[in-house]
């Protein structure tokens, strides 16, 4: 036996003398760096996580149940509450999904607005995201920049929907309203100004000493784990893998954008960080084309039996009073079939999987949930990683406990 | 050996049901026997990105569960979904060793529909707590819930949806308020 300092002698010997006892620790399920109400048991060595156990379901409210038991159209207020930090794009995507079971093909006008409700919630998203990783990790005032310009787009959001949380935009078929005046020229004001603040962002962060160093080499994913627990967004993308739902299977158009998929190598917090940064970016490139290219004519789809009327309609002719009152004390009639649609949500692919049996009423409808799939990783990720570590992977993973519970 | 493969491939080819397809979507149906078989030969052959697994209820139906897989192959843009039933009381088998990831989908199937998953390495509750006696989504569970042996969670008492702002005349029960909810069995779950 050689006899180095203590510290290596004790280590090299501690495996064989079965010294040191394993402590679990419980972190949550209401804890800061767990965003929510996340809990995880670990089991540690000293500082080292030997064992990890992710305790989900606090925020359980029962959405799929609740959805077989209501119309259509009634379940979008409950799309906000599943990734409360994008709501438009929850909406966004639920609809879609029901327009994909009806069959519809949306106007130009309402697919260039749902582009419009897409992006500005990605950027509203990624903000917080990367308020709150920073924060986690010591970089304290990132938190309140990034609050700064989520207040401007809060600011549009309410012009749009007249909330600025619980936005319940979509209907099927189309919109509740059509963009309001002054609506366009505040988002492109918003995006040109904000790429400056990007840059600012970044000079903040990308080269800070204490952000590198927590985050480098942390929370490695390879690109096969990533895809073989199923992750998908920033998280799937910052390992190296490019798959995005709005590139490989585009929706509302997606395809005549010009923009890029910002991948990363290591698949370390830092690249998930990154791409992060970087697909902000492209979401205001993506804003300044869809503001640019804003078509006139109808934002909802003509079928007077299964879409809402437009009230002023509703309010003088009998006809549409009729099919207003079908459609919300029947729903729109649904064909009998199954779907699936999968729309590229700020956390990664948020689905619907539709099972209708016809009628205005699902027969079962699941979400797939981005922050589910995601924390899947936690269990076969953290072990090996010091406590220490565990604030920044949480932050870079960037989960929603209302998305991954419903 | 090469005629042995072949013949399992045949075997496998002829054991899946092609439905039709609806919306521009493929369907396979497959009996849960040949499950794991298929879902191994549909990762080679490049569906490598498992999106999600549903369980569904369909109460009163003779296979009374079913299971649904969404794949994807990446590469090739393609999409697919497989589809098995299940007989209540019987178990179908885990793919979590094809795909990790659909350790969580299948144990949220067992907890929410309880579909038994056969050779899951740790099928436990999910969103749901250790020792919960029922499976809510099933179509026999009450959309106000069932009360459990835990009399001082509030979560265990029944809650019917009363007060709110859309129920319109007070009843005892929501099957009465709601006219889509279901009303509560007496058949213990």
């Amino acid at each position: 036996m050689e006899f180095g300092d203590t510290l290596t002698r004790t280590a090299e010997m501690a495996p064989q003398l079965d010294v040191g006892e394993k402590l679990v620790l419980n972190i949550g399920p209401s804890h800061p760096s767990t965003h929510g109400v996340l809990r995880l048991v670990l089991e540690l060595d000293g500082e080292v996580i030997t064992k990890a156990d992710c305790d989900i379901g606090y925020l359980h409210r029962g959405d799929e149940k609740i959805a077989e038991n209501m119309t259509w159209n009634q379940f979008v207020p409950y799309t906000d509450r599943l990734d409360y930090l994008a709501p438009l794009a929850n909406n966004v995507a639920y609809t879609c999904a029901v327009e994909k079971l009806m069959g519809y093909e949306l106007p130009p006008r309402a697919r260039v607005t749902r582009v419009i409700c897409c992006e500005l919630a990605r950027i509203s998203a990624h903000l917080l995201g990367l308020g709150a990783f920073a924060m986690d990790v010591g970089a304290m005032t990132m938190f309140l920049y990034t609050f700064t310009e989520r207040e401007k787009i809060y600011n549009l959001i309410e012009l749009l929907t007249g909330a600025r949380f619980t936005t319940s935009f979509t209907r099927v078929g189309g919109q509740t309203r059509d963009l309001p005046p002054g609506f366009l020229e505040g988002v492109k004001e918003f995006s040109e100004q904000f790429v400056g603040r990007l840059d600012e962002f970044g000079k903040m962060l990308n080269r800070n000493r204490i952000f590198v160093d927590r985050t480098k080499d942390v929370g490695v994913i390879s690109a096969e784990t990533a895809l073989d627990f199923g992750l998908t967004g920033p998280n799937l993308r910052g390992s190296g893998h490019g798959y995005d739902v709005r590139k490989s299977f585009p929706y509302l158009g997606y395809e005549t954008y010009d923009f890029e998929v910002p991948v990363g190598q290591a698949g370390d917090c830092y690249d998930r960080f990154a791409v992060r940064m970087e697909e902000m970016r492209q979401s205001v490139k993506i804003l300044l084309q869809a503001v640019a290219k804003m078509p006139e004519g109808a934002w909802m789809v003509e079928d007077p039996k299964n879409v809402l009327p437009p009230k002023d309609k509703v309010l003088t002719k009998m006809e549409e009073l009729i099919h207003q009152f079908l459609v919300v004390t029947q729903g729109p009639d649904a064909p009998p079939g199954e779907i699936y649609f999968g729309a590229e949500n700020p956390k990664g692919e948020l689905g619907f999987y539709l099972n209708s049996r016809g009628g205005g009423v699902p027969h079962r409808l699941k979400i797939r949930a981005p922050s589910f799939c995601n924390l899947g990783i936690l269990n076969t990720l953290l072990p090996g990683h010091t406590v220490s570590d565990v604030p920044a992977i949480l932050g870079s993973i960037d989960f929603v406990m209302g998305e991954c519970d419903r | 050996m090469s005629e042995v493969a072949a013949d399992a491939t045949a075997d496998l080819v002829s054991a899946v049901k092609i439905l039709p397809e609806f919306r521009g979507e493929s369907s396979w149906e497959v009996p849960k026997e040949k499950l794991l078989e298929l879902m191994r030969a549909l990762k080679e052959e490049g569906m490598t990105y498992l999106v999600d697994i549903t369980a569904v209820d369909n109460h009163g139906e003779d296979p009374r569960f079913e299971m649904v897989y969404e794949l994807c192959d990446l590469t090739a843009r393609r999409h697919l979904r497989v589809k098995t039933r299940v007989p209540e009381g019987e178990a179908v088998p885990s793919v979590s060793s094809v795909w990790r990831g659909a350790d969580w989908h299948e144990r949220e199937a067992w907890d929410m529909v309880g579909v038994k998953i056969s050779g899951h390495p740790d099928l436990r509750r999910i969103l749901m707590w250790d020792g919960y006696p029922h499976h809510p989504l099933r179509k026999d569970f009450p959309l106000e819930g069932l009360p459990t042996e835990m009399p001082d969670i509030a979560f265990t008492a029944k809650a019917p949806l009363e007060g709110g702002p859309f129920v319109t005349s007070p009843a005892p029960f929501s099957h009465e308020r709601e006219p889509r909810a279901r009303p509560a069995e007496e058949k213990s779950l």
